[in-house]
């Protein structure tokens, strides 16, 4: 090994990569085959957190940023003067092997700049899979970049080897993608995303008859959007990703906050802030349609097109319909209970086995976890003190918010709660 | 009349205490582990033997009453080793044989003294789950891949079947340096080890001694990969350190300094 070579291109090919936020290892049923090394079964696990508290699950690299297109919004486009390297594909399967083996990874993510043209580059994202499961015996997690506008057959072999593929949209819009990224057009990421949709679907359906039938992406797909680089409202990214998630059947779409990274004025110009925030509200709002039983025109609609920045999305839904509130937890079903504010999905489930054995009252509510300074002014259970007084949503807005410490503390604790456990399990 | 319990430190020992308490009808008892007897004076002391049938009568009994769940909440909590969690197990024990369907009793979190037993079977989820993230290998000499661990709980009966199921073709060893005992994969069977650790192990200006010359090299890459991926303009202390609290970093190759 040349060690010194390898750190060099690790370092420019792994920064490279981090603009893709997604990391996830989770959803895979692959398991141990002969005594070989690893398997990709259950949550995913986050073997450590970068600095900015993003879970590292997988090795995410590229195996070049040579690219001979030139979007925008991206570090490793063509114009942009920065250093190129390229692995080679023995190169990424050493690197895996060696990094899973000391329980650093739960397996590789592997992308790529496009070279030459994109079959050629895809052909060699699978060689580096197939290497890995055919000559390694590696059964952890492989997810693999589909490459804008490579072939079908391509995409087939991808998914036998792979756990999970995706194809970034990165820009939510046909305008913004036609002036931020002129080579590309919609159908290059639709149509990868279709094959491999018409796959899983097919092989899922034979394995049911014929039980020999290889595993076929069992992670499914998903894709990322950028945040913050074109303009668009916060219902234009999330329509756009309610459509992707059906016409796709996609595992997950994340957000990913731009960060400046050119001075093109076309983009937000260097020392931008990064829409962290907005960013985090995006996955709120996601959270609550996966698990919480929104939909998506209760949050987002014509009269309400961006989410609230001071306040998360549930509690921005419960101010602007006070009236269904307030709720009895002794006797609500588990849709309402979810839309209380400050009452998460693990207390949900508390408060619903709790109550088959006694009346619930605020010690017992308090004692469950739930977020009192919000909910109390929500529902009403087994005591006769509660909030009677009547008030208008910015009333009580300002009394929640401004009822703890500081304004920003409120707003920030908040949505840490709502992400105390999404935090792993999205990521997951 | 109060009594204290004393027991060997054993989970079967744990349960044997507790068919002692049903046997002889005690009320008002307390189980303590031998090594916490001491403080205990005031009490008169009954040193209960272990013995696994009893211990077995126990626990299918309660599987049997309280369901599959219940048993693996009990021995997570267990696991906590928190002072006086025994109490608070046996409590529930024996709200089991008062209660006519405990199917669901272990989620009665009405109860202060069941939810708590729920809050400290979470933690020591976190806990495993941490440990199946944090453990880090390294390759010695001898193609052994070896991690030294101190969780805050005793979970490494939690992670065997995890590490056995993934790491099946190298051998490996998980030792945890706090309780003084591992768990030593030998490519057919995990079995647990007791052993002198060399005091150097974990010290970088010996880590040539123990370790080949590409484990050293690929704990570089690591860290290097891990200096790579940080967005600075995104960078968040708080959040970092909620999920990588410094407790854990002693053990954790990328938080190293370069060797
Ligand atoms: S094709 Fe991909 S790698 Fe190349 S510039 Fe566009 S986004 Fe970047």
């Amino acid at each position: 090994m040349n060690f010194d070579r390898i750190k060099e291109k690790l370092n420019i090919l792994a920064d490279a990569a981090k603009y893709d936020v997604s990391c996830s290892s989770s959803g895979s049923n692959r398991t141990n085959k002969d005594k070989g090394l690893g398997n990709a079964s259950g949550m995913g696990i986050c073997h450590t957190y970068t600095q900015d508290g993003r879970c590292v699950s997988l090795l995410k690299i590229l195996l070049t940023n040579h690219c001979i297109f030139d979007c925008a919004y991206c570090v490793t486009r063509k114009s942009n003067d920065i250093k190129r390297a390229a692995f080679k594909v023995q190169e990424v399967v050493d690197l895996t092997i060696n990094f899973y083996r000391r329980n650093y990874i739960e397996g590789l993510f592997l992308s790529s700049g496009i070279f030459k043209n994109p079959d050629y580059t895809m052909e060699r994202l699978i060689q580096v899979a197939k290497k890995l499961r055919e000559e390694e015996n590696f059964n952890g997690y492989i997810h693999l970049k589909s490459i804008p506008g490579a072939s079908d057959e391509l995409m087939r072999e991808a998914g036998l080897y792979a756990d999970r593929l995706s194809v970034n949209i990165e820009i939510p819009t046909k305008e913004g993608l036609k002036l931020l990224a002129p080579d590309k057009k919609r159908e290059d990421f639709t149509k990868p995303m279709q094959k491999i949709t018409n796959e899983i679907i097919q092989y899922k359906s034979e394995k049911k008859i014929i039980k020999s039938t290889p595993i076929y992406a069992p992670a499914g797909q998903s894709t990322q959007m950028i945040v913050g680089a074109s303009g668009e409202s916060d219902a234009a990214i999330m329509y756009t990703a309610a459509h992707f998630y059906k016409k796709f059947q996609l595992k997950r779409v994340y957000y990913s906050g731009y960060v400046p990274i050119s001075y093109d004025d076309r983009l937000p110009s260097i020392g931008t802030e990064v829409p962290v925030l907005r960013e985090n509200r995006l996955y709120q709002t996601n959270w609550l349609l996966r698990f919480y039983g929104f939909d998506i025109r209760e949050l987002l609609n014509k009269e309400h097109p961006n989410l609230d920045v001071d306040i998360d999305p549930k509690l921005g839904w419960a101010l602007r319909n006070l009236d269904q509130f307030p709720v009895d937890v002794n006797r609500a079903d588990k849709r309402m209970l979810a839309r209380i504010p400050g009452v998460g999905m693990r207390s949900v489930h508390k408060i619903l086995y709790a109550r088959k054995y006694r009346k619930l009252n605020w010690e017992h509510l308090k004692a469950i976890g739930i977020s009192m300074n919000r909910a109390k002014y929500f529902l009403v259970c087994d005591s006769s003190y509660f909030e009677s007084k009547d008030r208008t949503p910015e009333q009580l807005k300002d009394l929640i918010l401004h009822g703890g410490k500081s304004k920003f503390n409120n707003v920030y604790n908040g949505q840490l709660n709502l992400f105390e456990t999404p935090q792993t399990k999205r990521i997951a | 009349m109060s009594h204290t319990l004393s027991y060997d430190n054993t989970f079967e020992g744990f349960l044997s205490t507790v068919f002692y308490v049903f046997e002889y009808k005690l009320s008002k008892v307390k189980i303590v582990k031998e090594e916490r007897f001491a403080q205990t004076f005031f009490d008169i002391p009954i040193i209960v033997e272990t013995e696994d049938e009893k211990a077995t009568r126990i626990w299918r009994w309660l599987a049997k009453e309280a369901g599959r769940g219940a048993c693996n909440d009990l021995y997570r909590a267990y696991l906590s080793e928190l002072e006086g969690i025994e109490d608070d197990l046996l409590y529930f024990i024996q709200a089991v044989a008062k209660t006519k369907d405990a199917k669901h009793l272990i989620k009665n979190f009405a109860d202060p003294t069941i939810l708590k037993i729920s809050k400290v079977v979470r933690k020591v989820g976190r806990e495993k789950h941490r440990m199946d993230a944090f453990v880090r290998f390294r390759e010695t000499k001898d193609g052994l891949y070896v991690a030294t661990v101190e969780p805050d709980f005793d979970v490494l009966p939690l992670i065997t079947s995890h590490f056995e199921k993934r790491y099946a073709d190298q051998k490996w060893l998980i030792y945890d340096l706090k309780r003084n005992y591992g768990i030593y994969y030998d490519l057919h069977k995990v079995e647990t080890v007791k052993m002198e650790m060399d005091k150097n192990v974990n010290k970088a200006s010996y880590s040539h001694l123990f370790f080949t010359e590409n484990e050293l090299a690929y704990q570089e890459l690591w860290q290097n990969y891990f200096k790579s991926v940080d967005i600075v303009s995104r960078r968040n202390t708080k959040l970092h350190l909620q999920h990588v609290p410094k407790r854990y970093w002693k053990y954790l190759s990328e938080k190293q300094p370069f060797s």
